[in-house]
């Protein structure tokens, strides 16, 4: 979006009268972008089967019954677990709980991290200072022992997983968009609107925050990917909620009931391939954010490349 | 030197706040684990080692501060108390006897990662558009969204179980002597193929797109047109021009690297069962063992902050403008 031209000097003047202009060509931008198209379809499919799971898959999918280890068939399309439970409505209602994890952990996170990054970027010094060093230390305690850890002494339950994602989770948004922060705070309108008087959080939310909507948005994509992943890891040690169906626990009870060396595929397939299929939608939406606002990285070639392709 | 003494400062304070953290986290948490803890392992231990657990795990009369103290002083002289699912051995010995597994499987992991990695982004970005740079990294982009640990179940199952190729548990086979001969090293190895081998798949694709995406930035600069300009060979412009100059970044995710390896490598070791710090803290958590808990994350935050502090070193080495100030 407006991030590109903002890095460079002396356009800032462009950006009051023209600022819708530049959101237009984003959302034009991504939705003729084949990486977004694609990584959209794949989240809308995904957020329809969890939200129809219940009719489409009525009763308990967790529910023991004496089918145990069956092979994919025409009734059981992806099999039965060793537990006799179908794995095709384990997987579909598991969707339902990692993705609204997911979803939590990454709005909870990117909100945490625009309030760091904008309070340390707006008032600097002291507080800049004091702020970046608990990101940085976040940042750098090593992610799955400290959940593990956190885990494990909280009481178990959904809220718990949701507060440990998020608190490993912030400090990588919090960084990306502080540093972003600090290079719009330095421009010209940021400091004509502190000497107009406006207050810090209408300068920090009104004034910066639009402009760095892009980023956000690219933040917000990887904090929902971490959070699907971590969950699902969490669960797959035994550190999460056992009683809710969700890929991370289906993983744990395959592994857990021997489904690797009893050959049941079936039963491990399924949901790891989901976590992927969503992160990876999730990721193309996010290369093509990138790509729409990074005039560098887009794939029209540039005369210096074709040039130097011709004289190999 | 003003560089290192300030990162020096920042590891500290960065390690006082994961063993503060350790400290209350028993002592504040609604419920209480230690007492569930306790009510598992009180017919097997001596009063004493009871009265020495309660004190490292909060269960405590005196006030906080005295508390603190105490854990402090035990944290840096090493006591760090007895495993309770391995009892009665020191916390410290169960982890000496594991980390290395650990640093042997991560290590390998990692370097073959980065070096490999590093070179398909400089191949990526030299010749934008060509193969490497068209199939590649949507390809690692989408094993590297798969769970670390569900890969490292695929592998184990295509590879250990269908195909028979590699073995699939542990890092040595059982009743063999460890020692420096071939068949023990050849069989170690074997045993660390898998393992690796998924946390290659997944953190080769990050190496691979930071490389390639610094290579593309640094190809536009005006030495490179210089250097062309001047006749070089391509091969050398590309290698002691671009890639020199790109490499900085991938220096300072190597030390941040190794931190996402150690998580990694927890979860890859869980499902092979391999003996590394990893697999000890899943048997920590299920046998309620908090205090081998805290003394494996502390030692893996321990080696982590080291590691960035020798990457940082490393980077002042690397970086002339870093020193000049």
């Amino acid at each position: 979006m407006t991030t590109a031209i903002l890095k460079q000097p002396g356009t800032t003047a462009a950006k009051t009268p023209a600022a819708r202009k530049p959101n237009r060509s984003f959302v034009h931008g991504i939705l003729t972008n084949k990486k977004a198209l694609t990584g959209m379809a794949v989240m809308l499919v995904f957020i329809a089967l969890a939200l129809l799971a219940p009719l489409l898959f009525p009763g308990d999918p967790s529910r023991i019954t004496a089918m145990a280890s069956m092979e994919p068939s025409a009734e059981h399309w992806l099999g039965t677990t060793a537990k006799g439970q179908d794995v095709l409505a384990l997987t579909v209602h598991g969707s339902r709980s990692s993705l609204f994890v997911g979803l939590t952990v990454g709005f909870a996170s990117t909100f945490i991290g625009i309030l760091v990054g904008l309070a340390s970027a707006y008032f600097g010094k002291f507080i800049d200072e004091a702020l970046s060093l608990v990101t940085n230390v976040f940042l750098l305690l090593p992610g799955l022992p400290l959940l593990v850890i956190l885990a494990a002494f909280l009481p178990p339950g959904l809220g718990t997983v949701i507060l440990v994602l998020v608190i490993t989770g912030w400090a990588g948004s919090a960084r990306v968009l502080r540093s972003q922060a600090l290079s719009i705070r330095s421009k010209d309108f940021v400091a004509a609107a502190v000497v107009s008087g406006e207050r810090a959080g209408r300068i920090m939310f009104r004034e910066i925050l639009p402009n760095m909507a892009s980023i956000v948005m690219g933040t917000l994509l990887a904090c929902v990917i971490y959070g699907i992943g971590a969950q699902a890891g969490l669960e797959f040690l035994g550190l999460g909620d056992a009683s809710t169906v969700s890929w991370g626990n289906n993983l744990f009870w395959a592994g857990n009931e021997g489904a690797l060396l009893t050959g049941s595929w079936w039963v491990f397939v399924p949901s790891g391939v989901c976590i992927a299929l969503v992160a990876f939608a999730l990721a193309l939406i996010n290369y093509a954010v990138d790509e729409v606002t990074n005039p560098r990285l887009r794939k029209i070639k540039t005369p210096k490349d074709t040039d130097r392709s011709a004289s190999k | 030197m003003r560089f290192i003494l300030r990162r020096l400062g920042f590891y500290l304070i960065a390690f006082w706040a994961s063993i503060t953290l350790n400290f209350l986290l028993p002592r504040f948490m609604p419920g209480d684990p230690v007492s569930r803890m306790f009510a598992r392992t009180q017919d097997r231990m001596q009063p004493e080692q009871i009265e020495a657990l309660r004190k490292l795990l909060g269960v405590d009369d005196r006030p906080l501060w005295e508390q603190y103290i105490g854990y402090m002083t035990n944290i840096f002289t090493g006591q760090m108390g007895v495993s309770i699912s391995r009892f009665p051995t020191p916390v410290t010995e169960v982890i000496a006897s594991q980390i290395g597994w650990t640093l042997l499987l991560g290590g390998t992991a990692l370097v073959i990662a980065a070096v490999v990695g590093n070179l398909l982004g400089v191949l990526a970005a030299w010749r934008r558009g060509g193969a490497i740079d068209s199939a590649l990294p949507p390809l690692l982009v989408f094993i590297g969204s798969f769970p670390y640990f569900w890969l490292a179940m695929g592998a184990l199952y295509l590879f250990g179980v269908v195909l028979n190729w590699f073995p699939i548990r542990h890092a040595f086979t059982a009743g063999l002597e460890p020692g420096f001969t071939w068949e023990y090293i050849g069989d170690v190895g074997a045993h660390l193929v898998l393992p690796a081998l998924t946390i290659v798949l997944v953190s080769i694709g990050g190496w691979m797109l930071g490389m390639r995406n610094t290579m593309i930035a640094t190809n536009s600069e005006d030495y490179i047109t210089m250097a062309e300009a001047k006749g070089l060979r391509p091969g050398r412009i590309m290698l002691r021009y671009a890639a020199r100059n790109a490499m900085l970044p991938s220096v300072t995710s190597f030390g941040m690297g190794l931190g996402f390896v150690v998580g990694g490598a927890l979860l890859t070791e869980v499902v092979f069962a391999y003996p590394g710090v990893g697999y000890q803290l899943l048997n920590a958590v299920q046998g309620l063992d908090y205090p081998l808990m805290q003394g494996l994350f502390l030692t893996i935050t321990a080696a982590v902050l080291l590691a960035n502090f020798l990457v940082d070193i490393l980077y002042v080495r690397l970086d002339p403008r870093v020193r000049s100030n």
